[in-house]
């Protein structure tokens, strides 16, 4: 659930074409690039997928954190392959936004210049060890609970992206998980340290399916055009009522006093994250906003010699073989 | 954040279409065979100086799992694609051949296998 707040473009095209365009996709047919498509359709699809490659790359960084001082080899392997994955998202993401007309220049210019978001999470700092297990177990499980029904959405290079992605996925979210029951069963110290994970990601990740429904006012286009498979609150719930078993069954309790189950609904009761914090981390106030983007940029910026130089070499090899011929 | 000139190098123009590009890498198409005896299959895109660097980032991309034993690039601007308007130009004719497919006859059960 990598995108949050996307504002879906009002489309101004002939009536007759955008009926034709609606019949298309309830009929669950899968728009390709070159299909027409509403000027509404594209830019809202490359600021969604957009944002969800961009919170792929960004989201390497509280990760990459942690690599180097992993307790063990192996537990440094995975981790590295994990990452390594979140990088192969973003590029299987940004493929798919490119095929809508925006170059990848113009994509991490966007990123760069804060034009365009990543997701709220990710300015979130990764403290302890035990945040890697909180983050896959969290963070990758809502992610999951989004990206599953995104591979039947109606564009075709989108659902393609996700499909890949959901098979990677969920070993990101048992690799999590497994490090919060080991560090369950270990010392005290360590129950303790995996309990303040929790603590502190439990509410930071309920935000990550974006405001409450009566507060999201851009569902109803993407929904029709279903590249919003559920809203809002629908995921949340699954979500939470997916989660708290598996913290009851790691011996934590969710930081939440009102968390109640509800026989009902057949779902739990819940506190609602707060919100006012969400909209500030979104505006650039979260505790690692700044640090964030700028190691993305310095990042960038210091790959910049080796881009112009593979592109140089290029040139010479072929300038080569052709005087060769 | 892009390499500020469009190109360092006057021999390597970036592809000049829009969208603007500055000094980005070509796009390339990368096609991945499954499993011997299956044939390629487009699995998705990826930006690469040359071929060569093409193939290497397609294996870290598209085959961290063993998903290949083969892999193709094709520069994407070299791909030519049939356009969706051309459909019924295209595909009508062979609706009204149903007699291609061995489902049109009828053959008598006591004939057997067939």
């Amino acid at each position: 659930m990598y995108a949050q707040m996307i504002k879906s473009e009002a489309t101004q095209d002939d009536p007759a074409l955008l009926e034709a365009f609606q019949a298309r996709i309830d009929d669950n047919q899968k728009i390709e690039p070159k299909d027409w498509m509403p000027e509404g359709y594209r830019k809202t699809l490359i600021r969604q997928i957009g944002q969800h490659a961009h919170s792929e790359i960004v989201g390497q960084l509280p990760e990459g954190n942690w690599i180097t001082r992993a307790p063990t080899l192996e537990r440094k392997a995975i981790l590295l392959a994990k990452v390594q994955d979140e990088a192969g998202h973003g590029l299987y993401l940004y493929c798919a936004a490119e095929t809508l007309g925006v170059s990848r220049d113009e994509l991490f210019e966007m990123l760069h210049s804060g034009r365009m978001k990543y997701s709220s999470i990710f300015n979130y700092p990764t403290l302890t060890w035990a945040d890697m297990g909180a983050v896959g177990w969290l963070v990758d499980g809502a992610a999951i609970m989004n990206q599953v029904p995104l591979q039947r959405t109606s564009y075709g290079p989108y659902a393609r992206a996700m499909v890949r992605i959901c098979k990677e996925e969920s070993f990101h979210q048992r690799q999590g998980y497994d490090i919060m029951m080991k560090m369950c069963k270990g010392t005290d110290a360590q129950k303790k340290m995996a309990q303040d994970a929790l603590n502190r990601l439990w509410y930071p990740s309920l935000m990550m399916f974006g405001p409450s429904d009566k507060d999201s006012v851009h569902s109803e286009q993407s929904m029709a055009w279903k590249i919003k498979m559920n809203t809002n609150d629908e995921l949340r719930q699954k979500f939470v009522d997916q989660t708290v078993p598996q913290a009851e069954y790691l011996g934590l309790s969710v930081p939440d006093e009102n968390l109640k189950w509800n026989e009902e609904k057949g779902g739990y009761d819940f506190s609602e994250p707060d919100w006012s914090e969400f909209y500030d981390v979104l505006k650039g106030n979260g505790p690692c906003n700044t640090e964030r983007l700028n190691t993305r940029k310095q990042a960038w910026a210091d790959g910049a010699w080796v881009r112009e130089g593979m592109l140089a070499h290029a040139a010479k090899k072929r300038i080569a073989k052709v005087a060769a011929q | 954040m892009s390499s500020p000139s469009p190109s360092a190098y006057p021999d390597t123009p970036p592809p000049d279409k829009e969208p603007k590009r500055t000094g980005e890498w070509p796009l390339w198409e990368v096609f991945i065979r499954g499993q011997h005896g299956l044939s390629h299959r487009h699995v998705g895109s990826l930006h690469a100086p040359d071929a060569e660097m093409a193939i290497k980032n397609a294996r870290d991309v598209y085959t961290r799992r063993n998903e290949g034993v083969s892999i193709w690039v094709v520069e994407a601007e070299r791909v030519t694609a049939s356009a969706p308007g051309d459909k019924e130009a295209l595909y009508d004719p062979s609706n009204s051949k149903v007699y291609r497919h061995p489902t049109f006859f009828d053959i008598p059960d006591e004939v057997g296998h067939m």
